[in-house]
């Protein structure tokens, strides 16, 4: 299914598709004025995104995960643009695209473009699957004239698979599987070099996962897609991604690639979080169990959040902010205990 | 545990066929199933959205919601027919000999009444203790499901608790009043990863200890490899394959079963591509002949078009394929 008018031009040198630098989001979730004046409620903030560093190469999937409300979708909302950020820098290609007005950023936006996780609510259900489709092109004038952009409909249909045909339908006269084809063929419509997949597959079965997750892989494959995905799901990660950022409560605490972070998971919640994938080679292996839940980011705890499920947690953890560390295998760790070498490998 | 083979199963299911009539004819949503549960035991009950796990669970527990209605077979809890009772009779039957747990704690919850008084409500309902003695009884459940400062949480109200949390109280209330079987639907699916682990591990340790049989639905092979102990898988409204845990897993035999297996990326394992079913599962309208599968399936061949395909029993599982057929008359 080669496709020569949607190829890119091949990668030059090795400038990062997208550079994040401490990057931060804070949420103000303060009672309303009167309450704080009559209860002296205090003003809350709720750090969402809180200082996060990352860089995606070309051609590259580098994936967040975490576990809700660690913060992970805002990070996917603040590089489109959907969020401004409170702090920090954001380059993508080079420019900085951080706090821009929505006019200046819809250069941008055509380079960039998101799948979202619940391939129901992101398709209008009242315009034909065509309609959809165009809608970018239109938007962009990227076609000239209407016969030219139905061709082009057809052409981004066919190449997710599914049939030119099928434009005249509804949304609702799809399956789930058959949709989040239809979003990738709009995400698709602009040539854009970078997709944002926000749990593009969290809403499927396994089987029609499976068909996603391949026709992400060929797409990234013949395109040279830069990808920015979000997931729960450490195997999905495991499968798609070349580098993983592990998210906790509004911080990377670790990112490496894949198959390091996998193999050899450094910080103690990665290794929570790896413990607790269930065993599909059913080889019996007891786990150990995991405590503790996820605390309130509205009243995180002191130092590294971290430390009241941490085994290997000292008074340094509870007081001091631990800050990222470059590991000699190009992975990064936010952990006293690591930088120290307390805790065993 | 091992299931001694002269107990008698705790719930047997046979030949259930579950119909929705329509403007349209009459949809069959669960057709001609038939399993059954020792005591102590964990089913798992797996298949993608459609398949009709769910609705097997609730004509279990005498939930189906009309205009769904149980057209042919019959349900057995301890030898006594339970699919035919009156609902004054089968609400007894509910919470007193079957538990539920249900995908989404806080909709099983009662937000405006403390989980005490939602608790000793339910152990008043099917037993003779007195307030203080069911408030007695509630304390020690919630200290059981591992909730910290019972005696503080008691009074508490769902709100406060967290998502892992309430499903906790959720299973307490499911255990309140000792029942004999417990129906869990999707239980950890809104659940973070790190949160379901310790819910699995709860509900298959306190159902061990009681003895307790228990039916897990999930679309999530992970949770069943975890707290099963045989496993049904379901497609298009039938069991295609129904065994031990280990085998089905490792060894299925049905070709759908064999391909979900594949579809599931695992860690460690290095593939380009996934194994891939194509298509989806057919809507309920058209349901092709002879077997459902034989549209996907790789291995499909003329039988498949004509004959539904009824378990077979190939070694430790049993499979409805018709691939089987000559190893199980020469077998």
């Amino acid at each position: 299914m080669a496709d020569a008018a949607l190829k890119q031009p091949a990668a030059t040198g090795t400038e990062p598709v997208l550079k994040a630098h401490d990057l931060a989001r804070y949420f103000d979730v303060s009672p309303p004025f009167l309450n704080r004046v009559i209860e002296g409620a205090p003003r809350q903030i709720l750090k969402a995104v809180d200082g996060v560093s990352f860089e995606i190469q070309k051609g590259r999937t580098f994936s967040l995960v975490g576990e809700s409300g660690c913060g992970k979708s805002t990070v996917a909302r603040l590089v489109v643009g959907l969020y401004t950020p409170t702090r920090g820098a954001l380059q993508f290609e080079g420019q900085n695209i951080a706090g821009l007005t929505r006019k200046q950023m819809v250069p941008i936006r055509r380079k960039m473009q998101m799948i979202f996780q619940d391939p129901y609510a992101s398709l209008n259900p009242r315009w034909r699957v065509v309609d959809i489709i165009a809608e970018p092109l239109r938007f962009f004038d990227l076609t000239s004239g209407e016969a030219a952009t139905q061709k082009r409909v057809g052409e981004l249909l066919s190449f997710v698979g599914l049939s030119p045909k099928d434009g005249l339908k509804y949304p609702h006269e799809f399956s789930g599987g058959q949709r989040q084809r239809i979003s990738i063929a709009r995400a698709l419509a602009t040539r854009p070099r970078f997709l944002i997949c926000d749990e593009p597959t969290s809403a499927l079965d396994v089987s029609v996962q499976a068909q996603i997750l391949n026709l992400m892989k060929e797409l990234q494959r013949e395109l040279g897609l830069t990808y920015l995905f979000i997931s729960h799901n450490l195997a999905v990660v495991y499968h798609m991604s070349d580098d993983v950022g592990v998210m906790y409560l509004g911080k990377l605490v670790e990112v490496a690639p894949a198959r390091t972070l996998f193999v050899k998971p450094r910080h103690p919640y990665t290794k929570l979080l790896l413990d607790t994938i269930p065993d599909l080679d059913m080889k019996g292996e007891e786990r150990a169990p995991v405590a503790g839940e996820v605390p309130n980011p509205i009243n995180p705890p002191s130092g590294c959040t971290f430390h009241p499920r941490c085994p290997f947690a000292n008074d340094r953890c509870r007081a001091e902010i631990p800050q990222p560390i470059a590991m000699p295998d190009g992975a990064k760790v936010a952990c006293h205990g690591v930088e120290e070498g307390r805790i065993p490998a | 545990m091992a299931i001694q083979s002269d107990t008698k199963p705790l719930l047997e299911v046979k030949n259930l066929r579950i119909e929705f009539p329509t403007r349209r004819g009459v949809l069959t949503a669960v057709d001609d199933i038939s399993f059954d549960i020792m005591p102590g035991e964990v089913l798992g009950v797996v298949g993608e959205s459609g398949a009709g796990k769910s609705l097997t669970g609730a004509a279990v527990i005498g939930l189906l919601e009309p205009p769904g209605r149980i057209a042919a077979g019959s349900i057995s809890l301890e030898g006594q027919r339970i699919d035919n009772l009156p609902y004054e009779k089968m609400r007894q039957i509910r919470g007193r000999k079957i538990g539920a747990i249900f995908q989404d704690p806080l909709t099983s919850l009662n937000p405006l009444y403390s989980i005490g008084r939602q608790l000793v409500e339910t152990i008043q309902t099917h037993t003779d203790m007195s307030e203080s003695q069911a408030r007695r009884r509630a304390v020690e459940l919630l200290a059981d499901v591992g909730i910290p400062a019972p005696e503080r949480r008691v009074d508490q109200y769902p709100h406060q608790f967290s998502g892992g949390m309430r499903q906790r109280v959720v299973i307490a209330l499911a255990l309140a009043v000792n029942p004999k079987l417990v129906i869990a639907d999707e239980p950890t699916t809104a659940l973070d990863v790190s949160i379901q682990a310790q819910i699995l591990d709860l509900i298959r340790k306190l159902c061990k200890e009681r003895n307790v049989g228990v039916i897990i639905i999930t679309h999530d092979m992970g949770v069943i490899a975890e707290t099963a102990d045989r496993v049904a898988v379901m497609y298009a409204g039938r069991i295609a394959e129904i065994g031990p845990v280990r085998d089905v897993i490792k060894h299925a035999k049905h070709p759908y079963t064999h391909g979900l297996m594949g579809s599931i990326p695992t860690i460690g394992h290095d593939t380009e591509k996934l194994t891939q079913i194509d298509g989806s599962m057919p809507r309920l309208t058209d349901i092709p002949r002879g077997c459902a599968f034989n549209p996907r399936c790789p291995k499909a061949f003329d039988k498949c078009f004509v004959d539904r395909p009824e378990l077979i029993q190939v070694e430790q599982t049993r499979a409805a394929c018709w691939l089987y057929e000559k190893e199980a008359v020469h077998g």
